[in-house]
């Protein structure tokens, strides 16, 4: 028992050590503690919501939170709770907007397959389609292209892209609207 | 659907965007901050509005100097509060602490409508319309809340609806207090419903709007803003 007790505190130093050289810059003792957390935060994560499907995606998001509230942490006070605080309340909100997505979702024994659909297309057909998008995007000017790739590809609202970037929501819709217009004539002129 | 990243890549990621930063002060050094930059403001304020002019004789009465020295307590804890609830894992009677300060208020608030039985019958307790109130302390609040919600905004968004809700119940206080060195309106009863309504009224509708002001960035969005750096 006091062994045990002695490993966490141990532990505990450790991590402070390491967070108060993180907040001061230093690179290596930030990595080192990053994948010391990682997994004990995904022991939590299992413990918490034993049936979450994507364990490895809320204990990201954890680690995001600690990179970009670190400057929260009080060198005076212990490293656990605060890290545990921010844990707890992370997967809290990843249950909720899990419960809040599955209320807007459907569950269908088959999927409506089209002809548009990737399901009705060979893979050589899929493959083509991927390769003309991609050469499409390619003639974009960057600042479409950057608009393309966040907001289309990487799945981020509007809001985020705005903040990624530093554009307003209004010139990312028009850079939107201008690619996918560019894209689509281009598609068309090489059939 | 945003890509997953692979565990070490985002570690790899994260570390080398590691930049060193300075730990946020103490919540309470923070929030005297905030309070003194706010006081200044609402000095100039009353200046520009006038200081009632029975203000010198008014103070004496401890009715009053209670009920306003509990104004800007509940303004000075509650920022405090607001600052605390924004910094993981620190004490939960830190964001409690303001509502003391608030029940002093009201309760001073409570002996002025009772005072007021005593000398005028229950025709004491007729509110007059002071609708006025409730814009005023908006308009006077607005610097101070948002000067309060870029602080807040620092913090982590571990408790958004309380954050901003004491962030609002800290400027309106202020705002409220402000009103009480400018404007004679004595009616214990008028003070209560439109003074003291106008900041919980205030304070409850800013708490709604927690969750909007105050979010976790996610994952997906913090690459992509270390990607546009880099570029």
């Amino acid at each position: 028992m006091s062994e045990l007790s002695d490993t966490s505190k141990d532990r505990e130093s450790r991590w402070r050590a390491l967070m108060t050289l993180a907040q001061d810059g230093d690179q290596a003792a930030y990595g080192e503690l990053l994948s010391d957390l990682f997994p004990v935060l995904r022991r939590f994560v299992m413990r918490r919501w034993p049936n979450a499907h994507d364990t490895e995606d809320v204990v990201q998001e954890i680690l995001v939170s600690i990179h970009t509230v670190r400057q929260t942490y009080d060198r005076r006070r212990p490293f656990t709770p605060w890290l545990m605080t921010i844990a707890a309340r992370r997967v809290a909100d990843a249950a909720r907007s899990r419960y809040a997505r599955g209320a807007n979702e459907t569950t269908v024994d088959v999927l409506p397959e089209t002809f548009d659909g990737d399901g009705a297309k060979s893979e050589q057909e899929a493959r083509d389609d991927r390769e003309a998008l991609r050469s499409a995007m390619a003639i974009l000017p960057s600042g479409q292209r950057q608009a393309i790739e966040l907001i289309k590809i990487q799945g981020l609202s509007l809001d985020e892209a705005s903040q990624a970037t530093g554009k307003s929501v209004g010139s990312l819709k028009v850079g939107i609207h201008r690619a996918i217009k560019a894209m689509r004539q281009a598609l068309e002129r090489n059939g | 659907m945003a890509r997953r990243m692979l565990n070490q890549d985002l570690i790899e990621t994260l570390t080398e965007n590691c930049a060193p930063i300075r730990p946020l002060a103490h919540p309470a050094w923070r929030a005297l901050i905030w309070f003194a930059v706010s006081l200044c403001y609402v000095g100039v304020v009353v200046a520009i509005m006038g200081v009632r002019p029975d203000f010198l004789a008014k103070i004496t009465d401890p009715q009053f100097a209670t009920e306003l020295a509990a104004a800007f307590l509940t303004s000075v804890v509650a920022a405090a509060g607001a600052l605390s609830a924004g910094c993981p894992a620190r004490p939960i009677w830190e964001r409690l602490a303001a509502g003391l300060f608030f029940l002093l208020w009201a309760g001073a608030l409570a002996v002025g409508c009772w005072r007021d039985v005593g000398a005028f019958g229950l025709s004491g307790l007729l509110a007059h319309s002071d609708i006025y109130c409730l814009p005023a302390i908006l308009a006077i609040s607005i610097p101070a809340a948002l000067l309060i919600l870029s602080m807040v905004k620092r913090g982590a968004p571990i408790a958004p609806f309380v954050t901003i809700g004491l962030a609002a119940l800290a400027s309106t206080a202020l705002a409220a207090a402000a009103l009480r060195l400018s404007f004679r309106q004595d009616a214990a009863v008028s003070v209560c419903i439109w003074q003291f309504g106008s900041v919980v009224l205030l304070t409850g509708i800013a708490s709604l709007f927690g969750r909007a002001l105050l979010h976790w960035t996610k994952r997906d969005q913090l690459i992509a803003s270390f990607q546009a750096h880099r570029r």
